[in-house]
């Protein structure tokens, strides 16, 4: 055994080593220098505290340490453009800068001399696509079992887990959905066995060594619920609660209740003890962590939006949400969003009333729809599911613009998780997440040109290396391949 | 009623299809589509009598031809039915409901032996769904579960009359991959000795009469290979039966071109083969078909580290003969969809796509033909299947779907439980009845 005091010079050693070679590569000092203070000042207030002697920190633990790329100022004349707010912009012009967008507008928008400028006649431009349900890292690529960190199965509510400890950042995944379906953003969430998954995180796509590097800075925690089949069957065949919905929704109301008390306590003088799971419960009650409920019955889906009048929570979005269509009305007056697939029916009881219609029938009601993906390969073409279920609209009547649809899979899904303020539309200020399409795209024959995230250039179907390759792949068949 | 009709002239329909029997129809002024590989036909025509195709193609000035129905299709794409292959239709309602899927059956003694003509629903929603969706045959098989064979799979029609199966025991199915090895006992090692001796039993009963007899093979309480199962294998090792091998990594697809050296009858079908495009050459060689997977291209499995959406347009460049696999996606409906991407890949640099009309036979007369229907199915010329589909747009578009379907000339249905749902759900109004009364 090594002496305790040994083991810490060592690790003083390490730590001297470490920050030297990061100086050397050339992170600036002051950012070093700033990173010590805001240590010592941490050090201050603990110490400041009277009691206990031993604390964990609450806030901005696991923190993003996400910097965007660096970027040149890039315009985009010529193309057609989808604001990702319902806007459309014919021969337009996409200017940014500083990895943020700084203007859009038509042909006569005026841009700088001296920058990048692509030609984007017969292009298009949308912002960064955004899927809001992916378990991208938490079910990575190579699907083996030591790789299947998505579901805590062991307890029916687990919200003590979060996501983003289970992410592999190496997952080949991630750079498939950016390189062919021109994703950004994307919400990793926890698996649907358990009635409470645990907290989602919100990523940008951006390879990364850890998965704090690709953590989306200040965007709100997600927190992950399921309904319906799944929780049941899994704890019913154990022998254990929830074996039937009137279970799960039992289950879920005890939690809840113990949550507000610990919310109570927490708000009173005295405190409570802390506890992961309540902390997470209790940021729901507050409005600062956003539920997304797998739900798939429109039955189901009233009794959520009930108990979550009851308990005086919100459900920001129903995900596999297959029969929102029956209940769209009722959808829209509780302000919830349904994320949804275009075509996936009847591979479980409760997704037999699927219908291609669902996305139209919601547009119809005013109600908020999302398309997702759930699949390592559908993530690859939102754009395509959200063209078949427009397609369906428009069969009966429904007539739903192009630009309403790409919305569906950039502001919309933004804003269920939150970071609609940063990203999910092209606008003056917001970050610089822009996908340069080779064609319509919502068209099965068109791909990314071009990809965008903070103003970085990160995929150029053009440029072989302009494309990530991860850690897995190296030296493996296919290596580097157009994938 | 029948009356001469001059082709070149507008079309003007004559009465309404009776909709069980089939009826000689003209479809006239259709972008065409033959399903052979070739470009569509602007102005294109199809006749159907007696429930087979007898013209397809640009009629020639004052052709006529006397018919019952006539359909101008103002132009809208009109193509072959898909033939979708592989698949499960008709063998389960709903997959996650075990009492109604019949797709495994891992407590059955028997695997090769198991044949999916007998069970096959041809009212299915799948079915239903699926027809409108312009699949109009599929090759459909339960999939291995207890060994390392899947069963023998039909080909059949979905027109959800009474006869579904248009050819029993077309084929057999067999897992050489990491799936097979597991099944076999944990390793390919295992799951080549199964079928190897597998086939040896099956080499000893041709030319039997009477109840064979051969060695059970098992493991514990498991059967790997009975009696029933080497017997299933006699037209496989025959080659009357072809043996569709489902495998994924380019050494696994090597060591399956080599069976032929020991057993050269076997008229091999690869299944999934990801990693195809490594060995194309050795596999257009050795002219054995690929039902390749169409978009995947993530390592999701050790074997298909070299995953590639370019893996069948590399595999169709090297001149081997490449269908889309049905079961790599989430429903066979989506066939267009992956069609569809692969013309797109042919404006991706560095990707390998293929030609709009390649990709339609690759969900057309390609599956037809390895199913064992060439000429018949998935195609439009003289003597095919009268099975046309009049679509609302490009058939490889996204979000295009058939307005029309006919199955050796009988005009389908659409409707199906999704479209009960739709039309009820058109609205939410239940100011006078609930939805229950609105049907």
């Amino acid at each position: 055994m090594i002496p305790l005091n040994t083991m810490r010079a060592r690790f003083n050693a390490l730590a001297t080593l470490v920050s030297a070679l990061a100086l050397v590569a050339g992170a600036s000092v002051a950012d070093a220098q700033s990173r010590d203070k805001d240590r010592k000042r941490d050090k201050d207030k603990d110490e400041a505290a009277e009691a206990p002697a031993y604390a964990a920190k609450r806030e901005g633990v696991f923190p993003s340490t996400y910097k965007p790329y660096p970027n040149i100022a890039t315009a985009i004349r010529g193309a057609t453009i989808y604001d990702g707010k319902g806007g459309k912009i014919e021969n337009g012009v996409v200017f940014m800068s500083g990895g943020k967008i700084v203007s859009v507008g038509g042909p006569d928008t005026a841009i700088p001399a001296d920058i990048a400028v692509f030609d984007g006649t017969g292009k298009f431009v949308t912002p960064g696509i955004i899927d809001i349900h992916s378990h991208l890292g938490d079910y990575p690529s190579p699907g083996v079992e030591a790789h299947s960190d998505g579901n805590e199965a062991t307890s029916p509510t687990t919200p003590e887990v979060w996501a983003e400890h289970s992410v592999w950042p190496q997952d080949p995944g991630f750079a498939r959905a950016l390189a062919n379906g021109g994703i950004t953003s994307l919400q990793i969430l926890p698996g649907s066995a358990n009635l409470m998954g645990g907290r989602s995180v919100t990523l940008k796509n951006v390879p990364a060594r850890t998965t704090q590097g690709m953590k989306f800075p200040g965007a709100p925690y997600g927190f992950k619920m399921a309904c319906g089949e799944n929780p049941k069957r899994v704890y019913g065949a154990r022998g254990r609660m929830p074996s039937t919905r009137m279970g799960n929704l039992a289950v879920n109301r005890e939690r809840w209740l113990s949550a507000i008390d610990y919310a109570n306590d927490q708000a009173s003088e005295k405190g409570a003890k802390r506890d992961l799971g309540k902390e997470t419960l209790a940021g729901v009650l507050k409005g600062e962590i956003l539920v997304h409920n797998h739900c798939y019955r429109a039955d189901e889906m009233a009794l959520v939006m009930d108990m979550a009048k009851e308990m005086g929570y919100k459900v920001s979005a129903f995900h596999h949400a297959v029969e929102a269509y029956k209940i769209g009305d009722l959808l829209k007056e509780n302000d919830v969003c349904s994320a949804i697939w275009a075509d996936w029916y009847g591979f479980k009881m409760e997704s037999y009333d699927g219908i291609l219609e669902n996305a139209a029938f919601l547009q119809r009601e005013g109600a908020c729809v999302v398309i997702h993906s759930d699949d390592a390969n559908d993530i690859q073409r939102l754009n395509q599911e959200a063209r078949k279920a427009q397609k369906a609209g428009q069969r009966l009547g429904i007539e739903i613009s192009d630009a309403t649809v790409i919305q569906w899979i950039t502001y919309n899904a933004a804003k269920a998780m939150g970071i609609e303020e940063m990203t999910g539309s092209l606008e003056p200020g917001k970050m610089a997440d822009v996908v340069l399409w080779n064609g319509d795209p919502l068209s099965v024959y068109s791909r990314p040109d071009r990809v965008w995230v903070d103003g970085a250039l990160l995929f150029d179907a053009n440029d072989p290396k302009r494309r990530p390759v991860s850690d897995f792949e190296l030296g493996q068949p296919g290596e580097g391949d157009v994938k | 009623m029948k009356r001469l009709l001059p082709l070149a002239a507008s079309a003007v329909a004559l009465c309404a299809a009776a909709p069980a029997l089939a009826q000689d129809m003209v479809i006239t002024n259709a972008r065409l589509v033959l399903g052979d590989g070739s470009a569509p036909i602007e102005g294109g025509a199809v006749i159907v009598d007696d429930g087979k195709v007898v013209f397809a193609g640009k009629p020639a000035p004052g052709q006529a031809f006397t018919t019952d129905v006539v359909i101008d299709a103002g132009g809208a794409w009109v193509t072959p039915g898909i033939f979708a292959t592989v698949t499960s239709l008709g063998l389960a309602d709903v997959s996650a409901v075990g009492e109604s899927n019949d797709i495994t059956a891992s407590g059955s003694p028997f695997s090769a032996a198991l044949d999916a003509a007998a069970s096959i629903n041809p009212t299915s929603q799948h079915i239903l769904v699926h027809r409108a969706a312009g699949i109009t045959r599929a090759a459909t098989t339960t999939l291995p579960s207890g060994s390392i064979f899947a069963g023998q799979g039909a080909i059949i029609d979905l027109d959800g009359d009474a006869k579904a199966v248009m050819q029993a025991r077309a084929f057999q199915m067999v897992d050489l991959g990491e799936g097979g090895g597991q099944r076999a006992g944990g390793s390919r090692v295992a799951a080549h000795v199964l079928l190897r001796a597998a086939l040896r039993e099956a080499q000893a009963l041709v030319g039997k009469t009477g109840i064979p007899e051969t060695t059970e093979i098992g493991k514990n309480d498991e059967v790997l290979l009975s009696r029933f199962d080497a017997e299933a294998l006699v037209p496989v090792v025959t080659g009357t039966q072809k043996l569709y091998v489902a495998v994924e990594r380019a050494a696994d697809i090597r060591a399956v071109l080599a069976l032929k050296g020991d057993y050269p009858k076997l008229d091999l079908v690869l299944v999934g083969a990801s990693e195809g495009w490594l060995v194309a050459e050795a596999i257009a060689a050795a002219g054995v078909p690929v039902i390749a997977n169409g978009l995947n291209d993530l390592p999701e499995t050790f074997e298909q580290l070299g995953a590639t959406q370019s893996n069948a347009g590399r595999l169709a460049r090297a001149g081997v003969k490449v269908a889309i696999n049905a079961s790599a996606m989430q429903n066979p409906r989506r066939l267009q969809q992956v069609a569809g991407n692969l013309v797109a890949l042919n404006r991706v640099p560095g990707a390998t796509g293929m030609e709009w009309g390649k990709a339609f036979a690759a969900i057309s007369s390609v599956p037809a033909e390895i199913s064992g229907m060439g000429g018949k199915a998935g195609v439009l010329k003289p003597g095919a299947l009268g099975d046309v589909v009049v679509w609302d747009g490009d058939p490889l578009e996204v979000g295009s779907v058939p307005t029309q379907v006919f199955i050796g000339g009988v005009k389908q249905s659409l409707e199906s439980h999704q479209s009960g749902l739709r039309d009820r759900y058109r609205d939410l109004d239940e100011s006078d009845l609930p939805k229950a009364y609105d049907w």
